[in-house]
């Protein structure tokens, strides 16, 4: 035995079981939804949809009881040897905000296959419902996942439900734009798992607490952490590798463009943040923080000129997804920490993972809003939708309160986390980033205004629907745009809840 | 000896894997491929990694190699010609290559020696799970949720392939479709599913205590399935059919039965009871072998082709 085993490196706490919970009930979805056939997925999906927004809520409820992170050793075994899950404060945030989110987009699509009774049981729908709950598994195991291969099988899965989404509707562009995205997702694939196998040859777990322990250094761990995080970086569509994203996300139908850029993206940047605070040695992360931040800026600035040249609507959104996926990167050196502070100490830190958050339910009422426009005017050219928030107020009304988060204009999540970057940025003496972070802010302006101008316009001939649109349609993008501004009502500060069960945290604060 | 017989195979993996890259002609390059997974398997074997060397001769080599063929073959006709990837493209990728294998060489050249590793570990905890080939007791009791979700992702990748085909045709039959069938080719079909049923239950069997598994035994029977539909002795089934999609989930579906009946019986999710822990997994084993012929089967078979009958 190891010297690792005698002590053992985590400890099963009594409610890790609603980890395994979270991972599981949807693959139970998926295998109960081919047991039953299509006529019964609909319904499987629903009841999952609630078991599984009850579950996150017993797992935030379970975090705040203890104060402490929840932890599951799967089968006993422990870590080398088997594997853990864990959730800590920001775990539990994106398991909550995942839920949120999956649970909205699920209601916007039941509500759209009703409209349409006799492919209701088709392809498409029965297709979609599989994906979304394999989807699902998948984003909840890379948010409690603690063992670097079980991390891999995760991404996996993720890949294998997300791509389907893109080419749901058959036609020949989207299963290009689906290819292209299968293209890079798996050579991002076998650069992590190579990775990963260095790491094991070199240290003999794949733990990441372990891992940190071990504070290795060396040209190996380099190479390994360099080759897992480029990888990711081509799954996260960060600029120069964002060329898949675009008509990938743009193309899909609209609840799955919503499930797309609001939620697969996040996980590899997740993953990142992982390997870069939890298992990269300080002097490797403070390097890989600095080019993550070159590359972040870029997307920020180039993508949001491209999403201001869109034509179409949805194009312009799936743009806008890598600039606002650029803010996430230069979090790394802003929120650097120091001797005294901890990384997740820093209000950098509650900013990056205010704008995870934010950026995920604006998003989805954006691609949820569009989808709207789209089934009631059968286009999405920006230029022909004038007037369009006469005939549908509430996807305008969505649609702009989604953008205020985007643009960073209070009150909103995407503002609080774009003060809280920009004053650390200012703070810590990185002028330029503090530039982008502006410019970044103006550019959304430009593209959100674009359409919002369109709504309030009034044409001469009033914009028609072309078939009338249920309220409840419409309902799903305006809760997750109201859930996007709602979270602007955070404090300004380094927020309690994102430093449970970190280490070494300050002073706990229960928020 | 044994030197000359691993330079020889190291230079001819070498220069496959160069042909491979070189040729034109794409079919040419995919048999190419094939016999590369078959050396590479001999190179796992050569390294006592046998059942790494098992699942690559069966999967790298076989499934993967049948799998391209059908995509070459649905891509010919259509082909335009001298449509390739750029001289400029291909230098990218040949030196983005380079790059990644001077990153690996580094990183394997500066492993510690003895290198760390937990075999000694999976070997002492080996008795609690009744089982005696380790790789195994990682597979399904160490690292049991990793091959459960393993096998969900094969499953999502046919969701996946199943979603490409037309709305009309959903949830009928795929087709192999070989234009003739040569007489070789239903000569094998009759006589060799029997033998390979066989050692695919086999490699089953023996993977408790010896080299071999699931995977490799799937891989096997699905070999089997394949042959028997290509020689049109059986057509491919509907893929809406009750009875395919049971089977195609009956692996997975008791392998999470049997870790929830673990909170009940062993204290945990994914944990057998010791007394039992050999028959449960042998049991889940004889399900994910079935599920994996299947999936893998009707994952060359492709999308349905005929519209699913009344």
């Amino acid at each position: 035995m190891t010297p690792l085993a005698a002590a053992p490196a985590h400890v099963a706490t009594p409610g890790g079981f609603l980890l395994v919970l979270a991972v599981m009930l949807p693959v139970v979805a998926v295998l109960a939804m081919l047991a039953l056939g299509p006529r019964q997925t609909a319904r499987i999906a629903l009841t999952t949809l609630a078991t599984g927004l009850g579950v996150a809520i017993a797992i935030v409820v379970e975090l705040l009881r203890t104060g402490a992170a929840l932890t599951y050793v799967v089968g006993g075994w422990q870590p080398p040897l088997g594997l853990a899950l864990r959730a800590d404060g920001l775990s539990v945030a994106m398991l909550a905000m995942t839920a949120l989110v999956v649970a909205a987009i699920g209601f916007f699509a039941h509500a759209q296959h009703g409209l349409e009774p006799t492919t209701r049981h088709g392809r498409a729908p029965t297709t979609f419902w599989i994906l979304l709950m394999a989807v699902w598994s998948a984003l909840n195991a890379i948010f409690v996942g603690e063992d670097l291969f079980n991390l891999y099988v995760a991404l996996e899965l993720l890949t294998f439900a997300a791509v389907p989404l893109v080419c749901l509707d058959g036609r020949a562009e989207t299963v290009a734009a689906a290819l292209r995205y299968l293209m890079f997702a798996l050579l991002g694939s076998l650069l992590y798992l190579l990775g990963t196998a260095l790491l094991y040859g070199s240290f003999g777990t794949l733990d990441i607490g372990l891992l940190s322990e071990a504070s290795a250094e060396g040209p190996g761990f380099s190479v390994a952490l360099a080759l897992m995080i480029a990888g990711l970086l081509a799954k996260a569509a960060l600029f120069p590798l964002h060329l898949w994203l675009p008509p990938a996300h743009a193309g899909a139908p609209a609840a799955a463009s919503a499930v797309l850029s609001a939620l697969v993206i996040k996980a590899p940047f997740f993953l990142i943040l992982r390997l870069i605070l939890d298992v990269a040695p300080p002097q490797a992360a403070a390097y890989a923080g600095q080019v993550l931040a070159i590359l972040g800026a870029a997307s920020i600035l180039f993508c949001s000129v491209m999403a201001l040249k869109q034509a179409r609507l949805k194009l312009m959104i799936a743009y806008s997804t890598v600039a606002q996926i650029g803010y996430l990167f230069i979090v790394f050196p802003l929120a650097a920490g120091s001797e005294t502070l901890p990384p997740w100490g820093t209000i950098a830190w509650t900013g990056g993972a205010l704008q995870l958050v934010s950026h995920a339910l604006a998003k989805a009422a954006m691609f949820l809003a569009a989808g709207v426009i789209a089934e009631a005017f059968g286009h999405d050219r920006i230029s022909d939708l004038g007037g369009f928030g006469r005939a549908l107020p509430i996807s305008a009304a969505a649609f702009g309160l989604a953008g205020l988060s985007l643009m960073g204009i209070p009150p909103s999540g995407g503002f609080v986390a774009k003060c809280l970057l920009l004053t650390a940025a200012v703070i810590g003496g990185h002028p330029w980033l503090a530039a982008t972070i502006l410019a970044g802010g103006l550019l959304a302006g430009g593209y959100v205004f674009r359409v919002v101008d369109r709504a309030l316009a009034t044409p001469a001939i009033p914009l028609a629907p072309r078939k009338p649109i249920p309220r409840r349609l419409e309902l799903a993008a305006l809760v997750l745009a109201l859930a996007a501004v709602l979270l602007g009502l955070v404090p300004l500060q380094p927020f309690g809840f994102l430093q449970l069960g970190r280490p070494d945290s300050l002073t706990v604060i229960a928020p | 000896m044994t030197l000359l017989l691993d330079l020889a195979l190291v230079a001819w993996l070498l220069a496959l894997a160069l042909h491979i890259a070189r040729v034109r002609d794409d079919r040419n390059a995919i048999v190419a491929f094939i016999g590369f997974g078959l050396l590479l398997g001999l190179g796992w074997t050569r390294l006592a990694s046998l059942d790494v060397a098992l699942t690559e001769a069966a999967i790298g080599g076989g499934v993967t190699g049948v799998l391209l063929l059908r995509a070459e073959a649905h891509l010919r006709p259509g082909k335009a010609s001298g449509a390739s990837v750029s001289h400029g493209g291909k230098t990218l990728a040949a030196i983005a290559c380079a790059m990644v294998a001077a990153g690996l060489a580094l990183a394997v050249l500066a492993f510690p020696s003895p290198a760390p590793t937990l075999a000694p570990a999976a070997a002492t905890a080996l008795p609690s799970t009744g089982l005696g080939n380790p790789v195994t007791a990682v597979l399904l009791a160490y690292r049991a949720l990793d091959t459960l979700l393993e096998k969900v992702v094969l499953i999502l990748a046919l969701i996946g392939v199943w979603s490409l085909a037309p709305d009309h045709l959903w949830g009928g039959a795929p087709s192999l479709r070989p234009d003739v069938v040569p007489e070789p080719l239903a000569y094998l079909a009759q006589t060799l599913p029997p033998f390979g049923v066989l050692i695919a239950v086999y490699m089953f069997w023996v993977g408790a205590d010896a080299p071999g598994g699931t995977f490799q035994g799937g891989t096997v029977l699905a070999a089997m399935w394949l042959l028997v539909m290509l020689a049109r002795l059986r057509p491919a089934p509907e893929t809406r059919r009750r009875s395919v999609r049971l089977v195609l989930i009956g692996g997975p579906t008791l392998f999470l039965a049997i870790g929830f009946l673990g909170f009940a019986m062993a204290g945990g999710f994914l944990a057998y009871p010791e007394s039992i822990a050999k028959p449960l997994i042998v049991g889940i084993e004889a399900a994910l072998t079935l599920s994996i012929a299947a999936t893998l089967g009707l994952l060359v078979a492709g999308p349905a082709q005929t519209a699913p009958g009344r």
